[in-house]
Formats: C-alpha cells, sequence, structure tokens
C-alpha cells in the first residue's frame, strides 16, 4: 500500500499545475470559450511542448509512457483549470487505440503527430458502452463501406482522423476516417460544459482497406474506454476540488447579518459533508487509475462502475450545494462555479450515467 | 501509486488470520456472533490475556512498553480481520484510551502500576468524562476534586459510562479549578472504583441491554498520586487522548462482517422463496453501502499512510468517523428492512437472528452520537480542515 508518487509523476503533476496557473485563468478560458472553434491551438501547442500529449503513447513509440498514474495526474489539473482542449478525446483515448492495436506503419504514422499535436484524433464510438457499436463496416471491392451515425462525440469536430468503431462481420473493427472523405458528415455543437461536441454520420462511406487500425478491436476499444473513463474521474475531482476552494473562500468573504456567512453552522456542515464526499471520490479516481488496465475484467468493470457511480453522485451533491451555496452568484455565467457546475453535470452523464453505472455495479456484487 | 497491500503486509494478514482461526475460542465466537453480552467481562478479559500470550496483546503500544511495535497498516489489518472472525473488540478505556495518556504522561511509577494490569488482561477500565449538564461542551464539567493533604475529595456525576458496572477503574476528567477559562481548570485522574462513595447505576437503554451507566461520587477520597501529570493540564491529556482511539474509528472490518451477514440471512431467507436481492430497490440499497464503503476503506488506507509518514492523527479522522458510523447504521437498516415484520419481536425466545438485527438497528444509533456526536465532527471539519 502506497500512496506517494514517483518524482517524475510528482513533476508531471507540477509542471501541468504551473502550466494552467501562469496560461489558463479563467479570463483566458472564457476567452477561449468564445472563439469559433471553442478551444486553443496555441494552448494545445504549448502543452505538446511540455510533453503532456505524448504521456500515453508508449517508449518505444516516442512518446513519454506516463501510465494511468501521470495520467490521472494531468488530467486532474486540467479538469480543476475546466481546459476546453481535447486532451481525454484525443491524447489519452485515441491515442491508446492507436498504440494498442495499430500496426507498426499505423503506429509511427500517427503517433509522432499527436505526440507534437499536429494531428487530433477522436474515437468515435458510444462511450459508455464498448460492446455497442453505432457503425456497421462491409468489406467490399479491396476495401470498406461504413455505415452508421453517432451523436454527441466530444471533439469529433476538430479532429483529423476520426477512429471510428463499427461491427464487422465477425467482430468488432477500428476504421480511420478522415472527415474529408465522401459521405462523413460530422456537424459541431457545443456540450453543456463548455466543450465542443459533434453528429457524427457516414452515409456510404468507401475506404481503402488499409484504413482498418489493427485487427479485431473489441479488447483495445474497451482497454482505451477505461482509460478514458479513468481520465475523466481524474477530471471531474479536480473540477471538485475548483468548486469546493471557491465555495469555502466565497462562503468566508461574503457578509450578511454582519458576519461571514462561512461562521453558519448550517453551511459548515454542508461544507463538511462536501469535503467527504471529495475525498471518497479521490479514493474512487484512485480506484479506477489502479484497475483500469486490471488484466481480471469482471474485477476492472466492477472497480470502474463502483467508483464512476459514486463519483456522479458526488459531482451531484459538491455541484449543487456549490451553487447553493453562493447564492444568486452562483446562478451567473460570470464565476467559475456555475461552469464547474456544468463539467460536473457533463460527467455525471458521460461514460455511462451514475443510475447506468450503479446498475451495473448492482448486478456484479449483489446479485451475481 | 499502490492501493494493494505489500506481500509482507498480506504475509501478515494471514499469520493473523490464521491465528484467529486457531486461538479464538469457539464459545466467544458464537457468544460475539450472537451479540450475546452475557459474559461480556469474561469473554473481553479472556480474549485480552490469550492475545497477551501470543505477544499482540497492545497492537498500538510501542515495543518498549511490552506493545507489538506493529505499523499503522499492520493494526489496521488486525482489527480489520479481528471484526471479520467475530472476535471480541479489545477494551478500549485501557489499552487504547487511558494507556497511551499514561505512557505519555504518566510516571514511572504509575506506568509500572497500571500499564501491567491492562495489558495482561486483569483490569477492566472505564471513562468518566460526560455529566449531566456536559457532553458535546465537555469543557464545561464540573464534578469537583477538591485536595485535602494527600488526598483529592471527589464530588459530583458522571453519565453515559460505558460498561462501568464491571470495572476496576475509571479515569476522569475533574475540575480542580472553577475560577478559570473551563479548559484551565481540568484535571486528569485515575480512581478506583470500590472507592467508597462510588455509586454505580445502569441506565436501560431503548434495545432493553444495560450498556452505559450513572456514577455518583460522594466524597470519594483519592490518592493524589493517581492524578496524572500536573493539576489543571487534564484537558490536554484529554486532547492527546482523543488522537489515539481513531485506528479503528471507520470500523472497515465491522461493515464487511455486517454485509456478509446480510447476504447470510438473505441466501436464508432465499431458501424460503423470499429472494429480496432480487429486488432492485433492495438491491440498490445494498449495491450503495458496498460501494460508499469500498471507498471509505481507500480513504482509510490513506489517512493511515499519511499518519505513518509523520502526520500526527488529524481531523481527517472526522471523516472516517462520520462516514464509517453511517455506513454501519445503514448496514443495521438494511437489516432490519431484509427481515421485515419478523424483526420486531424484541423477546429473547423470538427468532435469533431477527432479535440481533432490531436490537443492533437501535443500539447503533450510538454510533453517531458517542466518540464526539457526527455534528461535532462536522465542526471539527469545518473549523480545523476547511477554515472556517
Amino acid at each position: 500500500m502506497d500512496f506517494s508518487f514517483t518524482d517524475e509523476q510528482q513533476m508531471l503533476q507540477d509542471t501541468t499545475r504551473r502550466f494552467v496557473a501562469s496560461r489558463y485563468s479563467f479570463d483566458v478560458r472564457h476567452a477561449i470559450a468564445a472563439t469559433a472553434e471553442g478551444w486553443s491551438r496555441d494552448v494545445w501547442a504549448q502543452m505538446a511542448d511540455l510533453g503532456l500529449l505524448a504521456i500515453n503513447i508508449r517508449e518505444e513509440d516516442g512518446g513519454l509512457d506516463a501510465g494511468p498514474v501521470g495520467t490521472m495526474l494531468v488530467a486532474g489539473a486540467l479538469g480543476e483549470a475546466l481546459s476546453l482542449e481535447p486532451f481525454l478525446a484525443s491524447a489519452v483515448v485515441a491515442t491508446h487505440v492507436i498504440g494498442n492495436l495499430g500496426s507498426a506503419t499505423q503506429r509511427a504514422e500517427w503517433l509522432p503527430a499527436l505526440g507534437s499535436g499536429d494531428l487530433l484524433a477522436v474515437l468515435v464510438t458510444d462511450e459508455g458502452d464498448a460492446l455497442h457499436a453505432a457503425f456497421e463496416a462491409r468489406e467490399e471491392r479491396g476495401g470498406w463501406w461504413l455505415e452508421g451515425s453517432l451523436q454527441g462525440v466530444y471533439h469529433a469536430g476538430v479532429a483529423g482522423l476520426l477512429l471510428v468503431v463499427a461491427r464487422t462481420g465477425d467482430g468488432t473493427g477500428v476504421f480511420a476516417v478522415t472527415p474529408e472523405t465522401p459521405g462523413v458528415h460530422v456537424s459541431s455543437r457545443g456540450s453543456v460544459d463548455g466543450q465542443r461536441m459533434a453528429d457524427v454520420v457516414l452515409d456510404g462511406v468507401h475506404i481503402d482497406v488499409s484504413a482498418r487500425v489493427g485487427g479485431e478491436a473489441l479488447g483495445p476499444v474497451r482497454d482505451a474506454l477505461d482509460a478514458g473513463l479513468a481520465a475523466l474521474c481524474s477530471d471531474a475531482l479536480g473540477a471538485m476540488e475548483r468548486i469546493l476552494a471557491a465555495t469555502i473562500a466565497y462562503t468566508r468573504s461574503r457578509v450578511q447579518f454582519g458576519t461571514p456567512i462561512g461562521s453558519f453552522q448550517a453551511l459548515q456542515h454542508r461544507m463538511a459533508e462536501m469535503l467527504i464526499h471529495m475525498e471518497q471520490a479521490r479514493s474512487m479516481s484512485y480506484l479506477a487509475t489502479a484497475q483500469c488496465t486490471n488484466p481480471d475484467l469482471p474485477e476492472r468493470r466492477e472497480a470502474l462502475c463502483a467508483a464512476k457511480a459514486l463519483m456522479g453522485q458526488a459531482a451531484r451533491y459538491i455541484g449543487q450545494q456549490a451553487v447553493q451555496l453562493h447564492g444568486g452568484m452562483g446562478m451567473t455565467d460570470e464565476l467559475d462555479v456555475s461552469h464547474a457546475f456544468k463539467r460536473l453535470l457533463a460527467f455525471e452523464l458521460r461514460y455511462g450515467t451514475t443510475d447506468e453505472r450503479l446498475a451495473s455495479y448492482r448486478e456484479h456484487v449483489v446479485v451475481a | 501509486m499502490d492501493l494493494d497491500f505489500s506481500p509482507d503486509e498480506l504475509a501478515f494478514r494471514d499469520e493473523v488470520r490464521q491465528f484467529l482461526a486457531t486461538s479464538l475460542p469457539a464459545e466467544i465466537r458464537d457468544r460475539m456472533r450472537r451479540a450475546d453480552e452475557s459474559h461480556v467481562r469474561e469473554d473481553i478479559l479472556a480474549w485480552q490475556r490469550l492475545l497477551h500470550a501470543r505477544g499482540w496483546g497492545a497492537p498500538a503500544w510501542p515495543a518498549d512498553f511490552g506493545g507489538t511495535g506493529w505499523s499503522k497498516t499492520q493494526q489496521y489489518i488486525f482489527e480489520n480481520e479481528c471484526s471479520l472472525a467475530d472476535a471480541p473488540m479489545q477494551l478500549a478505556f485501557g489499552v487504547k484510551m487511558v494507556a497511551p495518556v499514561l505512557m505519555r504522561y504518566g510516571s514511572a511509577e504509575q506506568q509500572a502500576r497500571f500499564l501491567p494490569g491492562i495489558i495482561e488482561g486483569k483490569d477492566w477500565w472505564c471513562q468518566g468524562y460526560s455529566e449531566p449538564g456536559s457532553g458535546s461542551d465537555l469543557a464545561s464539567l464540573k464534578m469537583k476534586a477538591e485536595r485535602d493533604g494527600d488526598e483529592y475529595v471527589l464530588n459530583g456525576q458522571k453519565v453515559w459510562n460505558t460498561l462501568g458496572q464491571f470495572a476496576d477503574w475509571i479515569f476522569c476528567l475533574v475540575r480542580t479549578d472553577p475560577t478559570v477559562k473551563p479548559q484551565k481548570g481540568i484535571s486528569f485522574i485515575l480512581v478506583d472504583m470500590k472507592s467508597p462513595g462510588i455509586t454505580v447505576r445502569p441506565t436501560r437503554l431503548l434495545d432493553g441491554t444495560f450498556e452505559v451507566n450513572e456514577i455518583w461520587f460522594d466524597n470519594v477520597r483519592v490518592p493524589a498520586e493517581n492524578l496524572i501529570g500536573e493539576e489543571n493540564l487534564g484537558w490536554t491529556y484529554a486532547k492527546f487522548l482523543l488522537g489515539h482511539e481513531r485506528t479503528n474509528i471507520a470500523g472497515i472490518g465491522a461493515s464487511k462482517r455486517g454485509l456478509q451477514r446480510l447476504r447470510e440471512v438473505a441466501a436464508r431467507l432465499a431458501r424460503n422463496g423470499r429472494n429480496r436481492l432480487h429486488d432492485p430497490v433492495f438491491a440498490t440499497r445494498v449495491a450503495q453501502v458496498e460501494m460508499e464503503l469500498r471507498a471509505l476503506e481507500i480513504t482509510n488506507l490513506r489517512v493511515i499512510f499519511a499518519e505513518a509518514r509523520n502526520h500526527a492523527p488529524g481531523p481527517e479522522a472526522s471523516m472516517l468517523k462520520i462516514r464509517g458510523t453511517e455506513i454501519l447504521q445503514r448496514i443495521s437498516e438494511l437489516h432490519v428492512d431484509l427481515l421485515g415484520a419478523s424483526a420486531l419481536g424484541l423477546d429473547a425466545d423470538g427468532d435469533d437472528e431477527a432479535l440481533q438485527a432490531t436490537r443492533a438497528y437501535l443500539n447503533l444509533r450510538k454510533l453517531s452520537i458517542f466518540g464526539g456526536s457526527n455534528e461535532i465532527q462536522r465542526n471539527i471539519i469545518a473549523h480545523m480542515i476547511l477554515g472556517l
């Protein structure tokens, strides 16, 4: 049992925290959110310079291979900053899929570009359910025909490479599709948390046989989504830390009845409860990180479901109480509280909702 | 970061399991399983003697005082395994509460006189803290101790004294100076329960048991040599003590055992055609508790890890106390809800399982009240961690 981090992991966290503290103030984020793209390529390039986009690339592929713990620490700091950049989608999930599934040629072609930030890739699949394929792939005329549609794919609108998960005749495949390919329709829109997402429609898309990434993909897709879930949990923990700190600071400074409202016991106990929720959530974030690579799949799934469900409940409690304790100010767009609140809402609903995960956990531990 | 126990820690766990499997007397284990407190003094002291014979009489004491010298993690593993094996809890008032105070603030004579009786399972200790007007606001306590030559004369009343009806000794907080700030006029004194002038009256509780007492002190004469440390510094010693009853404060092992037993009862009911675990409403409540317990176990290990790295036991224990007691209480709720109306009989000749479930549900209301109520724990979190 050891809850410490290695020097390298600590350095990665410090680097990310310093970066967002100096370059990603709330005002900067606000300005970035208002741009057409809704995220910053400049920030992305700086993240690449710091090596943050290569932490999920193995050393033999030229990456930093920081593993789940390193990813957890980076994702936590980015979550605390409410970052709008496609770190989770491209630098964690898509990078994972290519690293674990891609041929040597594909890895050599894409991984360096992903690490340098020149290429953005997004896995196009139902992130809540690895078994559900929204697309069909048929092998024909020396290539593949892809059909299907999926809504609300985070950051798919800016991806240079769409990694489409499709059901093949005999299993599951991942197919690399560029958005310019005829029949590919990607329409971007905003998500409630300020990030961008897109609806992806593939209408009779024909691609070369070489566009299939590796072979049977169900295992690597599931592994990548599990790594993504662990990172998302850490992202949410970062948002919880931010929103609780903001709430404590606000109730200490807001004076009513001649005294800071934070001196009232009713509010103090609410914040104590928020802290307990957050520390329980932190424990579960650690669990998700430790278990997301467990080769024992039922054990892994049980742990990840428990982590997501408990953290979803914590996110909802902490988010709602933070808005409540900020009073009218919590309702405004002006403060970071409402933005963190919305990021937590997205966390609760993404990657299998809190209820779905709890039901799934129940099937594992109670009914089984 | 590694959430699993190390090979050494796992080997230690197996050693503890082996010892419990071979050394815990079956009749004691069965009484603990039935929550049968008819032999509580004999059982707890007999188990203490067996632990002592194995060299494990005082898991948290330093080796210099005859303790095990175990790490915090080992202590945690030991207590969990004891809970899972239905072993009696060691009497906290001796090994976990008064002993650390003796070791830190007692004289060499006091240590030599009192510590052996604690670790060897000879003396039964109890605590005299709360008074009718002093519960959460403990520092307002009024029981007087007035110096008279080589003795103190004690007058007053203690309440909510746990298991004092079996006690040989009581450690008391007493008022030695009523003229100063309340915290500055309190002393910590050890009193022989056989002293003339002490009257113990057990308080009947909602589950029909007698677990706590009122104790009256009427001109009880106590040798001055029984005072711990300095007069009027008792509050300091009491606060020190509070930091030392907390390794098992979350009750992880007890909750795990409670959930195991809930499944046993559910399985028996299922054999009779009533499988409540197939009811999604009930099953979800079980899953909810399982999930929170899993998180709390990690939180507990995090606190232990931080403590072991030279952070003194801190206010984080308040979080463990709140969630740990809530979880234990909720498991007791699940037990009565599982049994349904059959849990209503409170007579000894009723269904044993149902009787136990009901008594436990009633009795465990205490968890969020004693040891600093959960509201006081939230105050501590607000002040000490959140800085409010």
